[in-house]
């Protein structure tokens, strides 16, 4: 069998549309997830300095600023292992059934 | 040219390397200084002769496992996930994520979070749109993709220039700051330390490719988050481990008082700062020696897992980093023995990059501050190395093998050709961080990002995503991006005013990606509709094929045995 048809007839594959459309909306999920705070806190850092120069509590000098950077960096990185997680087993398991069946 | 911008500025701006451009402009006032040579450091250079002999046994070793095109390139694909994630930490953490961030959040306090933030948030967005289509469709470049079912001749010798044009750029920022850096930590002068720098590289690049490559940045990643750990636990320790103390204490001693505790003047412009962090997001996964790392590793799921790590190892540094420049306000801010004249709130001794190097001095004595001096050269001979390799790859794999030789090449051919060309960028390195000596180079730092964001990122990203990119879509949208990218960092503040000496920037901001990315994108689109060549419908079609193997990996190169 040519690579063509084998090509050909992935593409025709329910199981690869369902894969790719289940990825790529995850994908996008988790891109927005992690770009809509990041410019939200740009655009406060720009426009409302002041909500996060708020302290923590009273007599405290710790302000909101600092644990909320602290979630837009850790908070990505947790998204980066939920993909994995789900890509690495979920979307390549179906991957892989449809690469075998495809070559039967 | 106004030569002479001496003194810690540049070299904030030159090991801040991409990440902190406009924070090295904003903040220009604050830290004008002379760089004195220093008195010859023996620990720092024993320690430092150490890291030379392991990676040099590393490249002998590497370089015996080295013996196809597919080994030099990309390790045979034989890296795992966990090993790839470090090294792209190491190819991305350069000395400025140490020195200059640190000295970013000594001077500005909350303001260098905001950089921090902007310069890791890249990294997932990476992972999400790009990671497993990187490796699915590539083999040894990122030419290899954007010219897949593209014009192997055009688009090959214009991606293959692109990569070319930002590892020019990135070199010369990083030997310009190798040079004063080494000069400054070491006390060995600034030609001898370029020559050392490039003459490593050439070796670790030409002998052991991408296998000593890989290791040389596994090793500086494991270096620079040892030490930075251990000496965050040493200065955290005299805070009680208590972050209401350590905060409290910076906030007394600072002269900013409570204002570093909030955003302050760096952000005030909105359109300057998503300019800055569009280029740094964008650029980012634009840089042709980042992307190269996506090929080392066996498949997609190593490809994935590598990223989760690079995030992880590159978001917690950047944290540690946070309370090593808050802690240095209170330990180095307060103790006269670190300012020139013993005048407290007067020049830091070698220079406003240097709190994060005193508080090791603080903190740990003069062997830790020779240790954490060494892991800066360390981490400088790292990224280089790097560059050099994707430049060289240009060369020998997408100019001499692909376009020239038309993929008749054999294998022995190229691999000659690639070492030539190693040793040809080792050699233009050392001549340009010679002659950009005491050179302004800040603007490289905007050029460098500029040019990836603008010219490798667009056609990167719509050749995997948007079946109808054409040829002449992307050479016209290529140009354009090129082109308005260098204008528009000749017309900004860092080239305008401060190399050409004119008063006012023609163009105000010193990022130009908010414009130039987007003109890149438009002309594409525009270049490609209007494109109704037999070529272009064939492009198209080939779009089916491509994007199959993008989502499974079916026909993606595989791991090399050994």
């Amino acid at each position: 069998m040519s690579e063509d048809s084998i090509q050909k007839r992935i593409g025709r594959h329910p199981k690869f549309k369902e894969m790719v459309g289940k990825r790529t909306r995850f994908a996008i999920l988790l891109s927005l997830l992690v770009l809509v705070p990041y410019y939200a806190f740009m655009m406060v850092t720009a426009f409302r300095p002041e909500w996060l120069a708020r302290t923590l509590g009273e007599g405290s000098v710790l302000t909101w600023g600092w644990p909320l950077g602290v979630v837009l960096v850790v908070g990505p990185w947790l998204l980066t292992g939920v993909y994995v997680q789900r890509a690495n087993s979920e979307f390549d398991a179906l991957n892989e059934q449809v690469l075998r069946e495809v070559r039967q | 040219m106004k030569g002479g911008v001496k003194g810690s500025i540049f070299l904030l701006t030159a090991s801040l390397s991409a990440a902190f451009p406009l924070a090295a402009t904003a903040a220009g006032g604050a830290v004008e200084g002379v760089i004195e040579k220093q008195s010859i450091n023996v620990s720092a250079i024993a320690m430092f002769l150490v890291f030379v002999l392991a990676t040099l046994g590393i490249t002998y070793w590497a370089s015996r496992r080295t013996k196809s095109t597919a080994d030099f390139y990309t390790a045979g694909g034989g890296i795992s996930g966990f090993q790839n994630g470090l090294a792209i930490a190491g190819d991305y953490m350069s000395a400025a994520t140490l020195l200059g961030l640190t000295a970013l959040v000594y001077g500005k306090g909350f303001d260098g979070f905001i950089y921090a933030i902007s310069f890791f948030v890249g990294w997932p967005i990476i992972l999400f749109l790009m990671a497993e289509r990187l490796r699915n469709l590539g083999k040894f470049t990122f030419a290899d993709i954007a010219s897949y079912r593209l014009d192997q001749t055009r688009i090959r010798t214009f991606a293959a220039f692109g990569s070319l044009t930002v590892v020019c750029f990135y070199l010369i920022v990083q030997m310009v700051g190798a040079g004063q850096l080494i000069q400054l930590l070491f006390g060995l002068e600034y030609n001898i330390a370029v020559i050392a720098v490039g003459v490593l590289m050439m070796i670790y690049v030409t002998f052991g490719g991408m296998v000593a490559t890989t290791w040389v940045q596994i090793i500086k990643a494991c270096l620079l988050l040892g030490g930075g750990i251990l000496l965050m636990v040493l200065a955290f320790s005299r805070f009680g481990f208590s972050f209401e103390s350590l905060f409290s204490q910076a906030v007394g001693a600072h002269k900013a008082g409570i204002k570093i505790m909030a955003p302050g003047s760096l952000m005030a412009d909105p359109v300057s700062a998503v300019s800055l962090s569009l280029g740094l997001l964008f650029g980012t996964a634009g840089l042709p020696h980042i992307m190269m790392r996506f090929f080392t590793v066996p498949n997609a799921k190593e490809a994935r897992k590598s990223v989760f790590y690079a995030t992880g190892f590159i978001g917690f540094f950047f944290l540690v980093v946070m309370v090593l420049g808050i802690s240095a306000i209170v330990i180095v801010g307060q103790d006269p023995q670190f300012f020139e004249n013993g005048q407290l709130g007067g020049k830091l001794i070698g220079g406003s990059n240097m709190p994060v190097m005193h508080l090791a001095k603080a903190v740990g004595g003069d062997v830790f501050l020779g240790f954490l001096s060494a892991v800066a050269f360390a981490t400088i001979l790292a990224v280089v190395s790097g560059l050099a390799l994707a430049g060289a790859s240009a060369i020998s794999h997408d100019l001499y093998a692909r376009v020239i030789k038309k993929g008749s090449a054999s294998s022995a051919d190229e691999m000659r050709v690639t070492k030539y060309a190693s040793v040809a960028i080792g050699l233009i390195a050392i001549v340009l961080g010679i002659l950009f000596k005491d050179q302004n180079v800040a603007f490289l730092v905007a050029l460098a990002f500029g040019v990836a964001a603008s010219v490798n990122f667009p056609v990167l990203i719509l050749s995997m995503y948007w079946p109808g990119l054409t040829t002449r879509g992307a050479l016209w949208g290529g140009i354009a991006g090129l082109v308005s990218a260098v204008g528009l960092v000749i017309l900004s503040p860092a080239v305008w005013v401060k190399v050409l000496g004119y008063p006012q920037a023609v163009f105000p901001y010193d990022h130009p990606a908010i414009i130039s990315m987007s003109l890149a994108f438009l002309v594409t689109w525009l270049g490609s509709i209007t494109d109704r060549s037999a070529r272009a419908c064939a492009e198209a079609a080939a779009y089916e094929e491509q994007y199959i193997r993008a989502q499974t990996g079916l026909g993606a190169s595989e791991a090399a045995s050994h």
